[in-house]
C-alpha cells in the first residue's frame, strides 16, 4: 500500500523533533506494535554482513534501549539535532536521508552522523507508522559513541 | 628527563598525565612499541579465505596490507610505496594477483616484493633507471606473520621473540578457546575517541570500573562484581585475562555489596530477557572473558557476544577502536540470532560499553592541562604485581605499564614489577 504524501512528511517531521527534543515515549508511538529498529554500519550492509550497531529486532528490545538509556547508561551531555531531508516513497517503503549534529554544553556542535532511513510503514490508527526502520550509517567511524537514537 | 622524575612510584602505582598528551612520547612509541618487539592483531585468516584476498590494517599508525598468496601463504608488509612513500593499496579490501601503486605504477607481487617499474630503461633509450637499480632491495617492508587459531599477529621487529612465547601460556589458551571453532564474521564496528591510546587500553584491564561505569551490567543483573572472578596475566604482565563465571553469586550478596556504592543492583527487568541470557557454550563457566593483549588487542567475550578489539591510536589525542563481531561457522541460526541480539551490549552503542567512549574522553580532557600530576592505580593494592582472585582490583594496569616503560626504555631503577 501507498501512503499519503503529507501523512508521511508529518511522520518524519515528528520523527526529528521528538528525538530532539527526548521525548521517547512519544517517539516509540511512532512505531508500530511489531517493529525493528536496526542501526548498521554502511560497512556491514556492503559487506553483506548481518551485525548492527544498535539491534533491535522486536520492538521489546527497542523499549529496554530506552529504558537503558534513561536508568542505566552514562554518555556524552549533548543536544542532538535531526536534519531530515524529504522522504522518496515507494508503496510502503520510504527512504530518506539525515544528518545529525550534536552540541556539547559549552554550545560547540559538530557533525556526529550521516545516513539513509530505510523504512517500511504500515498503517495503525489510520496513521502511518514505521514497522521496520534500517539506518544505514554512513558515519560508521562512530564519533565518540552512539547512545541517544539516531 | 630522568626516569625517576618520570614514575612517581617504582610499581606503577602513579602514571603522570604527561605520557597520555606528549607529542615526542606518542613517536617515541611508535617507534620502540608498534615498530618494536610486539606482536600486532592483524585480523582473522577467515577474512582472507581466498588466494589473493587481501585487506588492509594498521600497526600503530603504520598502514598495512595483509593477504594471502597463490600457494596460500599469508604475507603482511607495510603499505607503502618504496618510492614516493605512497599508498600501494587504497581499498581496504579485496582479492588481487598484485599491489600497484597509482602514483608512478611500481608494482609489487603478493609476498611485497617489488616486480615491477615502468619506463625501468626510459624511452628510446633515454631517461629511466639507472641499470644498477636492484629491485630485490627496494620490496615493501615485511612483516613477520604468524597465526594462533586463525587469529593473525605480525610484528615489524625481526628480532622478536616467537609469538607463543610472547602470548604465554594463559593467554594462548584463551585465544585458543576463544576461535576454538571455525569462525564467521557477523560485522564490524568502528568508534573514534578523542584520547589517547593508552587509556583504551588501560580500561580493558580494568576490572574495577565494570560494574560502577557500566550501571547496566548490575541494573539488570548481567554481571556483578560478587561474582567469582580475577584477573590473569601472563609471566610478564603485559597481557591480562578478566574473568568472570556465571551465576556464581546470590542477588543477597550482591544488593548488600552494591547498597553503599550507589549502583542499583537488579532492580530492573526486561522485557527482551534474551539480551542478558547466557547460553554456556564450553566446558568452562566463564561468562566474561576479556582477554587484553599489548599493545593493542582485545579478544572480548560477553555472555554469548564475541568480538575481536584492535586499538588504533590516531595521534596522540585520538584512538579508533576496530571491532570485529565474530561468531562460529557451525552456530545454529538461533545462536547466530541471539548474538546479533547479544551484540546490542557492545561496541560504540553497546549497551555495557558505550561508557567506556566517554570515561577516556573526559579523562583525557581533564589531565591534559597537567602533564605533571598523575593518576592513582592502587585497586587490589601496590607493590608486586600479581594475579588475583577477585575482581575489585585494577592490578593489570600496573602490569600493562611496567612492559610499556620497559619498551620505552623508561624503567626507574629498583622498579617493582
Amino acid at each position: 500500500m501507498s501512503f499519503d504524501r503529507a501523512a508521511v512528511a508529518d511522520l518524519y517531521a515528528e520523527y526529528g523533533a521528538l528525538l530532539d527534543a527526548g521525548e521517547y515515549d512519544a517517539w516509540l508511538a511512532l512505531f508500530a506494535a511489531a517493529c525493528r529498529y536496526v542501526v548498521m554500519p554502511w560497512e556491514n550492509h556492503r559487506l553483506g554482513l548481518p551485525a548492527g550497531l544498535i539491534y533491535c529486532d522486536s520492538r521489546a528490545v527497542l523499549e529496554d534501549r530506552i529504558r537503558a538509556l534513561r536508568e542505566a547508561n552514562k554518555y556524552n551531555i549533548h543536544t542532538d539535532r535531526h536534519l531530515i531531508g524529504l522522504p522518496r516513497a515507494a508503496g510502503d517503503a520510504v527512504e530518506a536521508p539525515f544528518a545529525v549534529y550534536q552540541t556539547d554544553q559549552e554550545g560547540a556542535t559538530r557533525l556526529f552522523a550521516t545516513g539513509l532511513y530505510r523504512d517500511r510503514l504500515v498503517a495503525e490508527g489510520g496513521r502511518p507508522r514505521f514497522a521496520d526502520k534500517l539506518i544505514l550509517l554512513d558515519t560508521f567511524a562512530v564519533p565518540s559513541l552512539l547512545a541517544t537514537p539516531l | 628527563m630522568t626516569t625517576a622524575a618520570i614514575w612517581p612510584a617504582l610499581d606503577y602505582s602513579r602514571v603522570p598525565y604527561r605520557l597520555y598528551h606528549d607529542a615526542e612520547i606518542y613517536r617515541e612509541e611508535q617507534a620502540r612499541i608498534f615498530n618494536g618487539p610486539v606482536w600486532n592483531y592483524l585480523g582473522l585468516e577467515a577474512e582472507i579465505p581466498e588466494p589473493g584476498d587481501f585487506r588492509a590494517t594498521y600497526v600503530g599508525e603504520t598502514p598495512v596490507i595483509v593477504n594471502r598468496d597463490g600457494a596460500g601463504r599469508v604475507h603482511a608488509f607495510v603499505n607503502r610505496c618504496a618510492h614516493r612513500g605512497a599508498l600501494v593499496r587504497r581499498e581496504e579490501r579485496g582479492n588481487a594477483t598484485s599491489h600497484t601503486c597509482i602514483y608512478h605504477q611500481w608494482c609489487y607481487a603478493l609476498d611485497g616484493s617489488l616486480t615491477a617499474i615502468p619506463f625501468r630503461r626510459g624511452i628510446r633509450g633515454k631517461g629511466g633507471l639507472d641499470p644498477s637499480f636492484d629491485l630485490a632491495q627496494h620490496g615493501l617492508r615485511r612483516l613477520k606473520v604468524d597465526s594462533v587459531s586463525g587469529a593473525l599477529f605480525g610484528t615489524l621487529d625481526p628480532a622478536a621473540e616467537p609469538l607463543e612465547t610472547y602470548l604465554g601460556a594463559p593467554i594462548l589458551e584463551q585465544v585458543r578457546r576463544f576461535l576454538a571453532r571455525p569462525v564467521e564474521v557477523l560485522g564490524y564496528n568502528r568508534q573514534r575517541i578523542r584520547g589517547n591510546w593508552k587509556l583504551y587500553a588501560e580500561n580493558t584491564r580494568d576490572n574495577y570500573h565494570a560494574s560502577l561505569l557500566h550501571e547496566f551490567l548490575v541494573t539488570f543483573g548481567l554481571d556483578r562484581s560478587t561474582q567469582v572472578g580475577g584477573v590473569r596475566m601472563d609471566a610478564r604482565h603485559r597481557h591480562n585475562i578478566t574473568w568472570a563465571e556465571a551465576a556464581s553469586d546470590s542477588d543477597d550478596e550482591a544488593h548488600a555489596a552494591y547498597a553503599g556504592a550507589r549502583v542499583r543492583s537488579n532492580y530492573l527487568t526486561l522485557k527482551e530477557p534474551e539480551l542478558v541470557r547466557f547460553v554456556r557454550e564450553r566446558d568452562d563457566p566463564l561468562n566474561l572473558a576479556v582477554t587484553s593483549i599489548f599493545p593493542g588487542a582485545v579478544f572480548v567475550q560477553i555472555s554469548n557476544s564475541l568480538a575481536i578489539r584492535q586499538i588504533r591510536p590516531r595521534g596522540v589525542d585520538e584512538v579508533e577502536v576496530y571491532q570485529t563481531m565474530i561468531g562460529y561457522r557451525d552456530d545454529p541460526p538461533e545462536m547466530k540470532r541471539h548474538r546479533l541480539r547479544q551484540a546490542n551490549l557492545v561496541g560504540p552503542a553497546g549497551l555495557v560499553s558505550m561508557e567506556d567512549g566517554e570515561a577516556i574522553e573526559i579523562a583525557h580532557r581533564a589531565s591534559k592541562p597537567d602533564p605533571d600530576r598523575h593518576t592513582v592505580i592502587e585497586l587490589g593494592g601496590g607493590g608486586v604485581i600479581s594475579d588475583r582472585d577477585y575482581r575489585v582490583t585494577d592490578v593489570p594496569l600496573r602490569g600493562f605499564w611496567s612492559y610499556y616503560a620497559e619498551l620505552l626504555g623508561i624503567e626507574p631503577a629498583g622498579a617493582v614489577r
